[in-house]
């Protein structure tokens, strides 16, 4: 199987700091994939990296074989990304917020209307595609970004943390769209997310990410069973990173605040 | 949704020249539409932010033509003020939309954005023609308050477009020529006045609206200049806001 995602020899620093030590990944075409570590381990500069928000400083990235630095619009538009802030407009309605992203991505004006309701519909919002995304729920706010990430059909869905400050039903939610998207259409899968029991039912393989090296890649089950009988996800994630938080990250005041905020306009 | 995944259309919009522009005029209009839609959902903003312009006018204006303190030739103060309103509005809104940046760094909409195949230089000018269609929905009521009150203004249309053009396209309010002439000032302000973009926007307003005279080719000709610079320096650092 061909790779959607490659990283190799990949390094980033902010400043004095080592976000990113010489990583080398791949993401095969058409898996689901989860990037697991705690706070400051470099799982969101790794996507940042990826999905072309950050410039490279060592090492190369490659998307469906396409190099992220010289060719990076044509990245953009094989992506759908979710980022960890809620990040639609509250003074649109939620087909304007959809049909504001079909027109980014250059969606043909004869197909959009129909594209625009066909993910509203997908993400059960045709009830409420007309009213201001103000007036949205927290877990109906992560839908309509799930529609926005998905109008152009992208071949590479990237989640930051989607289901941080839902509760647990609207998390569900969330993720049932999400692995039926994956299944339906073969989309490749890359995410982000501090809730180990979600990644080991959700993704086919994961990477823990400690201090921006790579400790471990596997499936979740092959990581437990390297562990133990009886092990989880949780244990072979404290065995590679350890119980204790990171203090040393670079922006992780910020990270908290956004968390937090998050979290709090979630309700 | 029946269909399978489509790889979208690799790079047929960066490949040449004409791709470019095509896609920078489509981004613009793409954020001038979604500017269209928020105020259509809500007008209260418009309407709150009128309110200083009209004390501007009403009160600082009719006191000053009553007082007649500032020397303005053979033009009544009222209506030598009212294009400095005019771009004063406009002013104000492009501070917001630079404000509003931030915000929407903050809450991820930035982030995304910059994840979307739109160069940054026409996501800078998307946002700041996006500016442009709030300014102008403001400068029409300023012209409609500046009428009633007995400013005697042109309504030729060519020359009204050539005041949303002035607007959309227009920094410093207070170094500029807005509120008095530029020869009432003292000689360090006035070169400041003269290298400062406001003027240049003020100056083509009055030339326009209430046929002062002026070079309107250099007016215009200082603001296209002025907004490229400024979008261009814009687009480059914007990348930074993200990381």
């Amino acid at each position: 199987m061909s790779n959607a995602i490659e990283l190799s020899g990949v390094s980033y620093r902010f400043g004095e700091h080592l976000a990113v030590d010489a990583v080398d990944l791949a993401v095969e075409t058409g898996e689901c994939f989860g990037l697991l570590g705690p706070n400051g381990a470099g799982k969101t500069t790794t996507i940042r990296l990826i999905n072309t928000l950050l410039p490279l400083q060592r090492g190369s990235v490659r998307v469906f074989g396409l190099d992220v630095q010289r060719q990076a619009m044509a990245v953009r538009r094989q992506m759908g990304y979710v980022p960890q802030q809620l990040s639609v407009e509250a003074a649109l309605t939620g087909r304007e917020n959809v049909a504001w992203f079909a027109r980014l991505f250059d969606v043909p004006r004869s197909e959009r209307s129909e594209r625009v309701a066909e993910v509203l519909e997908l993400m059960e919002l045709t009830e409420t595609a007309d009213r201001l995304a103000a007036t949205y729920s927290g877990g109906m706010v992560r839908r309509l970004e799930l529609a926005q990430a998905l109008v152009n059909r992208p071949a590479l869905l990237v989640l930051d943390e989607p289901t941080v400050g839902l509760d647990p039903v609207a998390r569900d939610n969330v993720w049932k769209r999400v692995v039926d998207m994956q299944q339906r259409y073969a989309m490749t899968v890359l995410l982000t997310t501090h809730y180990m029991e979600e990644a080991d039912v959700l993704c086919d393989r994961v990477a823990l990410l400690h201090r921006g090296r790579l400790q471990a890649v596997g499936a979740p089950d092959a990581l437990k069973a390297a562990l133990g009988p009886d092990a989880s996800l949780e244990d072979v994630f404290r065995h590679h990173t350890g119980d204790t938080l990171d203090e040393e990250e670079k922006g992780g005041l910020r990270n908290v605040r956004t968390t937090r905020s998050t979290a709090r306009r979630m309700g | 949704m029946s269909a399978p995944p489509v790889a979208p259309p690799v790079a047929w919009a960066e490949s040449s020249l004409a791709g470019r522009t095509s896609q920078l005029v489509s981004r613009i209009g793409t954020f001038c539409l979604v500017e269209l839609q928020r105020l259509r959902h809500d007008r209260s903003e418009l309407v709150t932010r009128m309110i200083q312009p009209i004390l501007w006018l009403v009160v600082f204006g009719k006191t000053f033509s009553r007082l007649r303190a500032i020397p303005t030739g053979d033009v009544p103060y009222l209506d030598y003020l009212a294009p400095g309103i005019i771009a004063q509005s406009a002013l104000f809104v492009a501070i917001f939309y630079g404000i509003m940046i931030i915000w929407e760094r903050d809450s991820g909409v930035l982030t995304k954005l910059l994840v979307t195949p739109t160069p940054r230089v026409a996501l800078v000018a998307g946002k700041a023609f996006a500016a442009g269609v709030r300014a102008v929905a403001q400068a029409l009521i300023v012209i409609v308050v500046a009428a009633i009150l007995g400013v005697s203004m042109t309504w030729n249309p060519l020359k009204l477009l050539g005041v949303l053009v002035v607007v959309v396209l227009g920094a410093a309010f207070f170094a500029s020529n807005a509120l008095y002439p530029v020869d009432l000032m003292p000689r360090w302000l006035q070169v400041i006045s003269n290298g400062n973009p406001l003027s240049y926007q003020v100056a083509a307003l009055r030339g326009l609206l209430i046929g002062t005279p002026t070079n309107l080719w250099l007016d215009f000709a200082v603001l296209a200049g002025s907004s490229a610079v400024g979008i261009g320096t814009a687009a480059a650092l914007l990348g930074r806001l993200a990381r």
